[in-house]
């Protein structure tokens, strides 16, 4: 990889020798009834450069990117492309132009085909069957293989991506937006994808690159803007700063480090979870294949592995929603749990944060008085003879909201109004101060700014050190090395014998993520660790 | 008596399975019209009035369709729209529907009409069993045939027909793409539409030559169920709409053979035999899933 260095302001150094940007946006801002998603963003986007787009969530990336890929309309401002003033009347003018995308969230049909998807993406000028072909010759000169005929849902979450990235490519784009694309790929397939994306740069293509995984940035792009709350904080390079400075001007201000105090593990285990096999509820759904840990007091066990590989079975095999037929596949705090409802578990002593904030979390748009009593009636005081006491719901929310700093425009407003973070902070709170034994968490921290993510991270610690076990289901290696002792990995429904967290690597994690075994000798001297 | 027999079964069939062939155009762009039972009574109705007025049983159907269309436009403008519940639109769809084709048909009820001509080509025709099956059909039976097959080769084979079904699948992702979502499914909802006047008009035009109320008995219900019945397929959905009409036919003469079974069961056979068979079906039902992904839910662009 070779670092070309260059000074912040283009158009002064003559590095881009006469040309002009490929693509440039002027004063861009667009207007959500009051809310300025964007405001007055000037980027300026070169030919052969990979252009990262820095910023938290809500801080207006995806909005932009939208905009220059015409899906909506600036309120303010201009696009220019090649010199030209635009104006997009949708994506398929942005793809004429030569405008590609690959988006966080797939845009794929899951019961198509691929070549039927990559299709879609196109403008239809040339017949299926040419089509077919030209898809197998552009995977084959990229190294991105796939095979037309498969349908969508039957991929890995790699393969679709690979779908989105050829689709783009067969337009022969001269500027790739990508957004977010190493958020569900195991670090191997994140590096395929660097290979990838370093040719095309070699090709005179650029591309917009979302992300806010500070590292990827440092090694792959040559420019970074930063957004926060809607407004440019600055245009650097990225090689010349560091991930701490990156994340002071994404965050404007200082992180609070995690500190994990000393733990004593109890020597009883908590949660054990003993051959643990589950058909799945839904058509694409995993099968859970004899999954077997032990959770002790005071630990942390992390679950890694790529979206979709038996993550959400094993939390609702664990927090009730789908009850075992075999009890003893269960046990919390030594008593078998497999066949007990949601609410028999809480009674004894488990508490559940399930991915999904919005629906399954909490309802949106109840209350969060009434979310704290749907969750906490099992094991407190807040209902009497079936009445709700009222106030003692409005003390859950004051007790949770002021323990972990939750922010909220009045003192009982509807879940849906707190932004993604706020209302997780809420979520773990309203568990955490339950004092649970046992605490199941599935990604604690997605799509939360990174000082909320700090304080739920820190808080997970502290129950452990308290002497809960917590059970931590991520898709983020960064933040199961920093809070967990030990580190599992989930794959086709089956889970991996556990890592200690201070021998498991990234490429050992990224392996197993990937589907292959390690050595028997080197898993076996992991445990011991 | 076999031939008179299946006779009776295509006749029973045909309006069974144009009902059906454009709800399976609406469901598979992701919307899900519970008013076809509303469609069709109103584009019995007038389609009847059409022939009447005009004498041409063509006209007559030309009415049906086009009041069917209109039918569906109030469905596409309150559910599509307006972003509408679309189970609680289709059902007060239907129930408008109901009540509109008895107000517009109170003066034309005791009327009698010339029906649909049926084929006849000399001794092509007249060939035993099968000739008054393939050559002696009034002309919906063959349109019928022509559009499912038609619509088949749409769906399959088109490009139009891949983004109708992109849209089913996951309207964010072919809004993503850039297809106008809203707009085609407004189409797919007319064409369900047109199909279910079309077949409400072939009760009084072919079926039988007068019109009463409420006289589609809830042959729109059952096409909804045959579109559930084929798993979105239309060649299955040809197999449902021939069984169904078989059933009823059968039962009709089981009756008449004095078979020892109450009437009001034999009557029920036929929904009977559709919940068996749906229940056959989600059990034997694995791997890739059936039902358009999208179906039933609302759609708002955000622009």
């Amino acid at each position: 990889m070779q670092a070309h260095q260059r000074t912040l302001d283009p158009m002064s150094n003559g590095q881009h020798s006469g040309d002009s940007p490929l693509l440039r946006t002027i004063g861009l801002t667009k207007r959500y009834g009051g809310f300025l998603a964007n405001d007055s963003i000037d980027v300026d986007i070169w030919p052969r450069e990979i252009h990262a787009l820095l910023g938290e969530n809500g801080a207006g990336k995806s909005t932009l990117v939208k905009a220059i890929y015409g899906l909506i309309q600036p309120s303010a401002g201009e696009i220019r492309w090649q010199g030209q003033r635009i104006v997009l009347s949708g994506p398929s003018e942005a793809r004429s132009l030569g405008i590609g995308m690959v988006f966080q969230h797939f845009s794929l049909f899951d019961n198509l085909t691929v070549a039927e998807n990559v299709a879609l993406g196109l403008d239809g000028k040339e017949s299926f069957k040419d089509m077919s072909a030209r898809l197998e010759q552009v995977s084959k000169t990229y190294g991105l293989p796939l095979d037309p005929h498969r349908e969508v849902w039957q991929l890995s979450v790699g393969e679709r991506q690979r779908i989105e990235i050829v689709r783009a490519l067969m337009q022969d784009p001269k500027f790739l937006i990508l957004d977010e694309p190493t958020a569900v790929l195991t670090p191997q397939e994140a590096d395929q994808l660097f290979i990838v994306l370093e040719r095309l740069k070699a090709e005179g293509r650029a591309i917009l690159y979302i992300s806010h995984k500070l590292e990827e940035v440092k090694r792959l792009c040559d420019t970074a803007t930063i957004l926060r709350g809607g407004r440019k904080v600055e245009t650097c390079n990225p090689r010349l700063e560091t991930a701490a400075s990156l994340a002071r001007m994404m965050v404007g201000g200082e992180i609070k480090e995690v500190k994990a105090a000393s733990r004593r593990k109890t020597t009883v285990p908590r949660l054990v979870v003993d051959d643990l096999s589950l058909a799945p509820a839904e058509a694409h759904g995993v099968r859970l294949e004899h999954i077997s840990f032990e959770l002790k007091g005071g630990e942390i066990f992390g679950i890694a592995g790529v979206a979709g590989n038996g993550q959400d079975e094993l939390f609702a095999a664990l927090s009730g929603e789908r009850l075992s037929k075999d009890p003893g596949t269960v046990l919390i705090e030594g008593i078998a749990a497999g066949h007990l409802s949601i609410t028999q578990r809480r009674k004894l002593g488990a508490a559940f944060v399930p991915e999904e904030r919005l629906g399954h979390g909490t309802a949106p748009r109840m209350k969060l008085s009434e979310n704290a009593l749907l969750t906490g009636h099992a094991a407190s005081g807040m209902v009497h003879h079936g009445f709700i006491h009222t106030a003692a719901t409005l003390k859950a929310v004051d007790r949770a909201t002021e323990a972990f700093d939750v922010r909220k425009a009045k003192r009982d407003p509807e879940a849906a109004s707190l932004s993604g973070g706020n209302l997780q902070k809420f979520i773990v709170g309203r568990e955490i101060l339950r004092a649970p034994a046992v605490l199941v968490v599935s990604q604690p921290t997605w799509g939360v700014d990174a000082g909320a993510a700090a304080v739920i991270r820190q808080a997970l610690l502290d129950l452990a050190t308290a002497g809960a076990a917590v059970l931590v289901t991520s898709q983020d290696l960064d933040e199961l090395a920093e809070i967990a002792d030990r580190i599992a990995v989930m794959f086709h429904g089956r889970l991996s014998a556990p890592l200690a967290t201070s021998g498991a690597t990234r490429e050992k994690l990224g392996l197993l993520m990937g589907g292959s075994s390690l050595e028997p000798k080197e898993a076996a001297h992991a445990v011991g660790a | 008596m076999v031939e008179a027999i299946i006779l009776a079964v295509l006749a029973a069939s045909t309006p069974l399975l144009i009902a059906a062939t454009g709800e399976l155009v609406t469901e598979r762009s992701g919307v899900l019209n519970l008013g076809v039972e509303g469609m069709m009574i109103v584009g019995a109705v007038c389609g009847f009035a059409g022939a009447w007025l005009t004498g041409s049983i063509f006209i007559g159907a030309l009415f049906g369709i086009v009041a069917g269309t209109l039918m569906s436009l109030i469905f596409a403008l309150m559910a599509l729209g307006l972003a509408v519940n679309q189970v609680a639109t289709g059902l007060a769809l239907t129930i408008l529907g109901i009540g509109l084709s008895g107000l517009i048909g109170a003066g034309f009820v005791g009327e009698r009409i010339t029906p649909a001509m049926h084929l006849h080509i000399p001794v092509l025709t007249d060939v035993p069993l099968i000739g008054r099956m393939l050559f002696g059909e009034d002309g919906f039976v063959y349109f019928s045939v022509a559009l499912i097959v038609g619509v088949w080769w749409f769906l399959y084979r088109t490009r139009a027909g891949l983004i109708l079904r992109a849209c089913g699948d996951n309207h964010v992702s072919a809004h993503a793409l850039g297809y106008p979502v809203l707009r085609i499914r407004t189409f797919a909802v007319m064409f369900g539409g047109a199909c279910a006047g079309l077949a409400g008009a072939y009760l009084p035009l072919a079926y039988t030559p007068f019109f009463i109320p409420g006289m589609t008995a809830g042959r729109g219900w059952i096409a909804l169920a045959l579109v559930v019945f084929s798993s979105w397929r239309p060649g299955r959905l040809v197999v449902g709409a021939y069984l169904f009409g078989a059933v009823t036919i059968l039962q009709l003469h089981a009756q008449g053979w004095g078979v020892g079974i109450p009437s009001q069961f034999m009557s029920a056979l036929p929904y009977l035999a559709t919940v068996i068979v749906l229940v056959l079906l989600s059990r034997a039902r694995s791997g890739g899933s059936t039902a358009p992904a999208a179906l039933g839910t609302v759609f708002v662009p955000d622009r």
